[in-house]
């Protein structure tokens, strides 16, 4: 469903991404690994729209999002939960809720917002405190909760993990494997190798910018070079 | 000892000219709180729709409460033009690019009306214009009551709008997070127009509530919008609570100032609380603690 050929991407003079091949196919959990600087995060602020690309071309359900705005790729069902939260602090979280549905299934709020809760009941008991008061695994919810209301066809996760206690950790990845369970596509962006690997379909793995290695995400847990350079394994 | 009456008199006429204080200082506080610009065109603006206001009364003799609807959504989307086609251009996302272009564009319209109508002042003669009625011993004039009123209303009209429509959610999302607005399909340069424009509509109402009792001249706006810079930094900038009270406050301080050291001296009060606040209180009355 989202097709990612040539990409060539970065900030200003600097080019991050080199030239990126990757693809996503329909109910399918893709992790995108790699470690700081990689060019994680540029990949996912230039699928969402957020910088403009400098080459390649990006194809969501057989149409050339590259070019289009960030609201026109939300339109089109791209959600991405960026790495940080990124949540409204000085909103309630039903607001933040709320305003998930800003751009996509408006009509169907009411009934995304009772979803969501059941999903997260622990975002129900802070429904009406200011989402800046939350604690981080809360506002990862909340920001995953409030991706979750625009009904997303591919769900981009932006380092889920970060910041979160071991405990949480586990939590989020049982999550995220229930989200593609119903049926979600999602593209996980994650540094935490192994636990990714666990639930995703395929994985790819950046470094500087290019793709080093990509495959079934049982075979690159199998595999010797990754084991040794991302699990510290011999 | 002062007359009572005095008093109570000074305490009307505070709240008053207050009010009309708070409603240029709201559109001030809103483009700050979510643009973080300070507006220099404000005062200049307003003017404009001053201007406004009697041109439609001398040339189509609409009453100036009857053009409120006009100058509202005129000055609507004059701000909402002006923002998207101009400043958010030429400003590059550089603050101080912002400062540069909205005070350029306050040299370049109240240059525009020097050259329209002189530097004579002009007002509009209503017939009601000197209507009053007496409270508790005190005449006031019906026209500044009205505005006092319409003022208060507006206010409590642009909170709701803030607090509880679709689009108050998302400018009150984008002042804070962008990214994480652009995130959920929110438009940050449309929202960012909207802010603007509302803040500059402000403008157009308190035109329509002031001309009926006041004059305009190209510089009028100077006199509003350095009490509307007080009142945004007295009553914390970005907040609408701080700015109604701000407003109102600062109508008292000039009109109490007046009353104990004289009208030419009555502005010294405003100050004079500024700068306690600053020294005290320094994120404002009701702002949030930094």
């Amino acid at each position: 469903m989202l097709e990612i050929s040539a990409l060539r991407a970065g900030y200003g003079a600097l080019e991050v991404l080199r030239g990126i091949d990757l693809s996503i196919s329909k109910e399918e959990i893709v992790a995108v690994l790699g470690s700081n600087g990689a060019g994680k995060t540029t990949l996912n602020v230039n699928i969402s729209g957020l910088y403009p690309v400098f080459g390649g071309s990006i194809v969501f359900d057989g149409v050339e999002i590259s070019k289009l705005t960030p609201e026109q790729i939300v339109a089109a069902g791209i959600i991405h939960v960026p790495e940080g939260r990124r949540v409204f602090p000085n909103l309630t979280v039903r607001e933040n809720l709320e305003l998930g549905a800003y751009r996509r299934a408006r009509e169907r709020r009411a009934q995304n917002l009772e979803h969501v809760v059941a999903v997260f009941p622990r975002l129900a008991e802070r429904f009406d405190q200011k989402a800046g008061t939350l604690s981080g695994g809360e506002q990862q919810m909340l920001a995953i909760g409030r991706g979750l209301m625009a009904e997303p066809r591919l769900l981009i996760l932006d380092e889920p993990s970060l910041g979160l206690s071991p405990l949480l950790v586990e939590e989020m990845f049982e999550l995220i494997r229930r989200l593609h369970e119903d049926g979600l596509s999602v593209l996980l962006v994650e540094q935490n190798v192994v636990q990714s690997l666990e639930i995703a379909d395929r994985a790819y793995v950046l470094e500087n910018g290019t793709i080093a290695m990509q495959g079934a995400a049982s075979a690159l847990m199998e595999d010797e070079g990754l084991r040794r350079s991302y699990l510290g394994l011999a | 000892m002062l007359d009572p009456i005095l008093l109570w008199s000074g305490l009307i006429n505070g709240l008053l000219q207050g009010s009309i204080y708070a409603l240029v200082a709201l559109g001030l506080t809103l483009i700050y709180g979510v643009l973080h610009i300070i507006n220099f065109a404000h005062g200049s603006l307003l003017m404009l729709a001053m201007y406004g206001v009697f041109l439609l009364f001398t040339n189509f003799g609409i009453d100036p409460y009857a053009a409120l609807p006009i100058l509202v959504i005129g000055m609507f989307a004059l701000g909402y033009g002006l923002q998207r086609v101009l400043i958010g251009r030429a400003s590059h996302g550089r603050d101080e690019n912002i400062l540069l272009v909205t005070l350029g564009i306050s040299i370049v319209i109240e240059n525009l009306a020097l050259f329209f109508f002189q530097g004579d002042t002009r007002t509009i003669d209503v017939p009601y214009a000197f209507d009053s009625i007496e409270i508790a011993g005190v005449f006031v004039a019906i026209p500044r009551l009205i505005a006092f009123g319409a003022a208060l209303l507006i206010a409590a009209l642009l909170w709701l709008m803030i607090q509880r429509s679709d689009v108050g959610r998302a400018i009150r999302a984008v002042a804070k997070e962008k990214q994480g607005a652009r995130l959920v399909g929110i438009n940050v340069d449309h929202i960012y127009a909207v802010s603007y424009g509302i803040g500059i509509a402000c403008l157009g109402a308190a035109a329509c509530l002031l001309m009926p009792t006041y004059l305009v001249y190209p510089t009028v706006g100077h006199a509003f919008v350095l009490i509307a810079f007080t009142v945004v930094v007295l009553g914390g900038m970005g907040s609408f609570p701080g700015a109604l009270l701000g407003g109102l406050l600062i109508g008292l301080c000039e009109s109490f100032g007046g009353l104990f050291l004289g009208e030419s001296f009555g502005q010294i009060g405003i100050f004079l609380v500024f700068i306690a606040v600053l020294l005290f209180r320094p994120s404002g009355l009701l702002g949030s603690r930094v």
